[in-house]
């Protein structure tokens, strides 16, 4: 039995070659996509453009080539789970973007500051909203943190300023 | 008992829905006047006020609450407009309507004084339950030219997809990436565009024979309806599970069904400080919804040593700051005529509790969802062979991989013929209905490629560790039915 099965948060040993390769989180805008049990779902790989989201049956947890991942961001919006976020890592010298997917009021504003929280919802650091994009009444927001916080941070708190 | 009035618990503003509220109009509680809104049930309106007892129990006079929210447990009867036992969570609320406590088993009023009607239909399909299930296997029988009559007891038809704020999992095929709502919505719209007759607030009361298929059924508390078909599929669903512990009668005590119905068809904010019983799928998500509806969910326990759900929909909840405890369950509730209190407690590795592990929670809401029961009464009434199968859910019509029941021309599908969920139900339902349009020599070969498609798709939906279960479930009942056949 994994950890994750016991207190339903994911880390990054759980993903394995499910993240992107240091180098191409270097390069900039990827997406990082946390579903890694067998389940019946396929709406990333079909709605990716580049051909980047492979599912080798309904069921197996996605694959990405992230070669041909731009980044985009489309999969964030579509996927049911609320699972894939985008890294950019290469955003600026200190901090890095994370693209959140966000079902909750009040939808956030960019130009906002909010709490960054990591996966068990704790507070982690600030997060500034950079842009919110609505997709059939999910926001797709991309956030600004710290960037060692980039690989922890997964979603927002309160708004703070 | 009226001390909650002056409140208004119905939600304004909502991330994913948009409640629609008809116009303000007055009902009568024990003659008391307050405002409720067409289109609301008379416990959406009444719970709205803060009023969230409707009743007592006939024997210990123990104080009632809802349950179900969809017209299954008899939890919140009260007397309307003179008529005794009326279920107050499928009754919609009318202008001038009188609603009234009532004490013990209530009284019928004299049958001179009412008003009733009687109707006779006759149809090729008559389909019990509008759910995902029934609904697909109307638009598929009716499309392949059958003729179809369905009932729903709710007021509004869409089963369970209705209250979903969650877009579905599958694939492109069966609404991928479609909230439960949205899904809802297609299904209606494509019944409408079909040949389907389809009627809501009927129950179903009974199963007769003559000659051909006969259900009886009541519309709208003064209505019997006659329906005579050559073929009749059940889709009525399930209802869900209650678990054993003191107090576990107590209003504020839900299940997580009867929940999203309140909070996300009727937008009405069910309480402050909820505790969720059950971390499967279903207790994960109406977590989730609660936070959508501006409920502080406090944590969800479940007695299993591993969650039972999605991992991604356990982790919506953990990001948000909401604890999955694992191996813990409620031992009990406390409170007087609510709920205000939980006792939570460890359990070791058998599953009993750990003593001295026992914390007290302040919460006002107690989520129970702990799994769901198969509604089989009416293919049992019928005569239809049983089997209890628990990978189903409990006793379930024994049926083959048509869905096909042990007497002629009886189907079953969705949750009635064991428990999945809405996208193999829908699956189902769209078998069904053409397995009836073959059977009534319809387009045959229409009908067959639409059959061949619902069983790969099925499968396909199941070849998950998650559909195991279903699927064990379903060959044992397969196997019975060659058995018995």
């Amino acid at each position: 039995m994994s950890s994750y099965e016991t207190t339903g948060i994911l880390t990054h040993e759980h993903f394995g070659k499910n993240l992107p390769p240091k180098e191409r989180l270097e390069k900039g805008p990827v997406a990082v996509i946390e579903c890694i049990q067998k389940i019946p779902c396929d709406p990333c790989a079909y709605v990716c453009k580049f051909g980047a989201i492979r599912k080798k049956s309904l069921v197996d947890p996605p694959e990405v080539d992230y070669e041909k991942c731009t980044g985009c961001g489309e999969c964030v919006a579509i996927c049911p789970g609320l699972a894939i976020f985008v890294l950019n890592l290469k955003y600026k010298n200190d901090e890095a973007l994370v693209m959140i997917p966000y079902e909750l009021l009040p939808t956030p504003k960019k130009g906002e500051t909010w709490e960054a929280l990591d996966r068990e919802g704790k507070k982690v650091g600030e997060a500034r909203i950079i842009a919110t994009r609505m997709k059939n009444r999910t926001a797709v927001v991309t956030i600004a943190v710290r960037k060692h916080l980039a690989m922890n941070v997964r979603n927002i708190g309160r708004k703070l300023k | 008992m009226h001390k909650g009035i002056g409140l208004d618990l119905r939600i304004q503003k909502h991330p994913i829905i948009e409640f629609e509220r008809g116009k303000p109009i007055q009902i009568y509680l024990n003659r008391r006047k307050i405002t409720a809104y067409e289109g609301e049930t008379i416990l959406a309106a009444l719970y709205a006020l803060g009023i969230k007892n409707y009743g007592e129990s006939v024997k210990y006079r123990r104080p009632r609450g809802f349950f179900c929210g969809i017209g299954k447990c008899s939890s919140c009867l009260m007397r309307v407009n003179g008529m005794p036992r009326v279920r107050t969570c499928v009754t919609l609320v009318e202008d001038g309507m009188t609603i009234e406590y009532e004490k013990g088993h209530g009284e019928l009023p004299i049958a001179s004084e009412v008003e009733v009607e009687d109707e006779k239909v006759d149809t090729d399909l008559v389909i019990i339950g509008g759910g995902p299930a029934g609904l697909s296997a109307a638009i598929s029988a009716a499309k392949l030219g059958v003729e179809v009559f369905v009932i729903d007891e709710n007021p509004k038809p869409g089963g369970q997809l209705i209250k979903q704020t969650h877009k579905f999992f599958g694939s492109k095929y069966n609404y991928a990436s479609v909230r439960g709502v949205e899904i809802a919505e297609v299904l209606l719209k494509d019944l409408r565009e079909s040949y389907a007759k389809w009627i809501v607030n009927a129950s179903t009361i009974g199963y007769y024979k003559n000659g051909k298929h006969v259900i009886a059924a009541v519309q709208d508390n003064h209505k019997l309806i006659e329906m005579s078909a050559a073929k009749v599929i059940v889709s009525s669903g399930a209802r869900e599970n209650t678990l054993l512990f003191p107090n576990n009668d107590l209003p504020g005590v839900y299940g997580a069904g009867g929940v999203q119905t309140l909070m996300n068809v009727y937008g009405v904010k069910p309480g402050n400080d909820a505790l969720i019983v059950g971390a499967g799928n279903v207790g994960l998500i109406v977590g989730y919804q609660l936070v959508q509806a501006g409920v502080n969910v406090k944590m969800v326990v479940e007695a299993m040593p591993k969650i039972g759900g999605y991992a991604v929909h356990a982790a919506k909840l953990r990001r948000l700051g909401i604890p999955i405890l694992t191996r813990h369950s409620i031992k009990s509730a406390e409170g007087k005529d609510h709920v205000e209190k939980a006792t939570i407690v460890e359990l070791n590795e058998k599953g009993q509790a750990i003593e001295g592990s026992e914390e007290s929670i302040n919460t006002d809401l107690i989520c129970l969802a702990v799994g769901l029961t198969p509604s089989s009464e009416i293919p049992s009434q019928a005569g239809c062979s049983q089997a209890y199968i628990p990978e189903l859910g409990g006793l379930v019509a024994v049926h083959n991989e048509d869905l096909e029941t042990t007497l002629n021309g009886m189907y079953v599908s969705g949750d009635a013929s064991g428990i999945g969920e809405a996208n193999t139900a829908m699956m189902e339902g769209t078998l069904t209905g053409a397995n009836v349009a073959m059977e009534l020599g319809k387009d045959r070969s229409k009908a067959e490629k639409i059959r061949e498609a619902s069983l790969k798709h099925l499968n396909a939906l199941r070849a998950s560790p998650f559909g195991e279960k279903v699927l064990k479930g379903k060959e044992k009942i397969w196997e019975i039915w060659r058995e018995t056949k």
